[in-house]
């Protein structure tokens, strides 16, 4: 077991703590199957003996614990150190918890580290330039709710959206953006699946976690559907209840891409 | 935010998407430090091929540093000239935009950048 990185410096009143999801994530990527396959995806071959540096792209990492978790252990799951990583999250807490989080981790296991670039405040990948991630991780707000909460506090919302915003309500919106899915809790999750063939490169691999009431089966056969050689598979669950996996891991790709 | 991630990011509105303006963002009043970071040229010489060496010259032009060369170093290059490579790690990896603006060259939006973090969400009237 890879030692889990440390959050006890997580504002949890308006940061997603840590739950069953999250260790589902760090339980996945760090399987043998998965770490062997990512090893061999993104490592050099003789008509590739230098691949560039694979993007490792966490969206809505909240604590940044699986994103903290990837830099720490780099060497360990991908077989190299020399990639980089970075988070995209809504809420700006998060995003400061994520940068925390991450140069803790990488400190404490220097040795193994890839390289943290950053946190930045955006909406899922709108803000990454295009096909840039080759790896791309998202543990989506899942929960079936009546709405989604707004992306900008109320006050800020007309403007440009850095705003500052404080008090109960303001904390309730931060945390229900982690959770709350909306219509079949996957209004966020839609999103971006649909936008995943412009946001991966062609080595691209995206692992996207999702709850039974999402319809895992369905976003497989649609992302089967973007055309051929798309991969959707299922590599880790969790909760098993009735027969049905409560929570459960789909890794996405292209068949026959590796190195660059 | 570092100036490798500057690299990465372009405009969030979608409308911007196809423009070549709306890539790299300019950085406008930008408060600057530099972070120690330990230096480690097999990374540096893999991150090459995956960086966009003419928006990386306009950045770093901006940002008040010398002109890059018009051709980005092959790795042969990097990993025979030290001061080369310490100058590019200082570049990409040390240098850190605290505060300022990034402005969409298509559109015009300005993105905030606040204690090193950069605000891609849009107002509502944009997205
Ligand atoms: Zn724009």
């Amino acid at each position: 077991m890879l030692p889990t990185p440390d959050t006890s410096h997580v504002p949890y009143s308006r940061v997603y703590e840590p739950a069953e999801d999250s260790f589902l994530l760090l339980d996945t990527l760090s399987s043998a199957s998965e770490t062997s396959f990512l090893t061999s995806h993104f490592s050099p071959t003789t008509a590739n003996p230098r691949p560039a540096a694979p993007l490792v792209l966490e969206v809505g990492p909240g604590s940044g614990i699986v994103l903290a978790f990837l830099t720490a252990h780099a060497l360990t799951l991908f077989g190299s150190r020399t990639l980089l990583t970075l988070g995209i999250d809504a809420n700006r807490f998060a995003c400061a918890a994520t940068a925390s989080t991450a140069h803790k981790a990488s400190t404490e296991h220097a040795a193994t580290a890839a390289l943290f670039l950053d946190a930045v405040q955006g909406d899922l990948a709108t803000a990454l330039r295009g096909a840039a991630a080759d790896v791309l991780v998202f543990n989506p707000p899942y929960v079936p709710t009546e709405e989604l909460p707004a992306l900008l506090p109320p006050a800020a919302a007309g403007e440009s959206g850095d705003g500052v915003a404080s008090g109960w309500d303001e904390d309730s919106r931060l945390l229900a953006l982690s959770y709350a899915g909306g219509r079949d809790g996957m209004e966020t999750t839609d999103r971006l699946v649909a936008a995943l063939p412009a946001v991966l490169s062609a080595r691209g691999v995206a692992y996207i976690l999702l709850c039974a009431q999402n319809k895992p089966e369905e976003v497989k056969e649609r992302v089967r559907g973007f055309g051929a050689g798309w991969k959707a598979e299922t590599v880790g669950s969790s909760g098993k209840q009735a027969g049905w996996e409560r929570l459960q891991i789909v890794r996405v790709w292209r068949a026959g891409v590796t190195g660059i | 935010m570092k100036v490798l991630t500057l690299n990465f990011l372009t405009c969030a509105v979608k409308t911007c998407k196809a423009s070549n303006d709306s890539f790299p963002l300019h950085p406008k009043d930008a408060e600057l430090a530099k972070d120690g970071v330990e230096i480690n040229p097999q990374l540096l010489v893999n991150v090459l091929p995956r960086i966009d060496w003419t928006a990386l010259r306009t950045t770093s032009t901006e940002l008040g540093f010398p002109a890059l060369p018009e051709q980005p170093p092959t790795a042969e290059d990097l990993t025979s000239d030290e001061k080369m490579l310490q100058e590019l790690h200082t570049l990409l990896l040390e240098t850190q935009m605290l505060e300022g603006k990034l402005v969409c060259g298509h559109c015009g939006h300005e993105y905030a950048v606040r204690e090193g973090i950069a605000n891609f969400l849009l107002p509502s009237h944009l997205v």
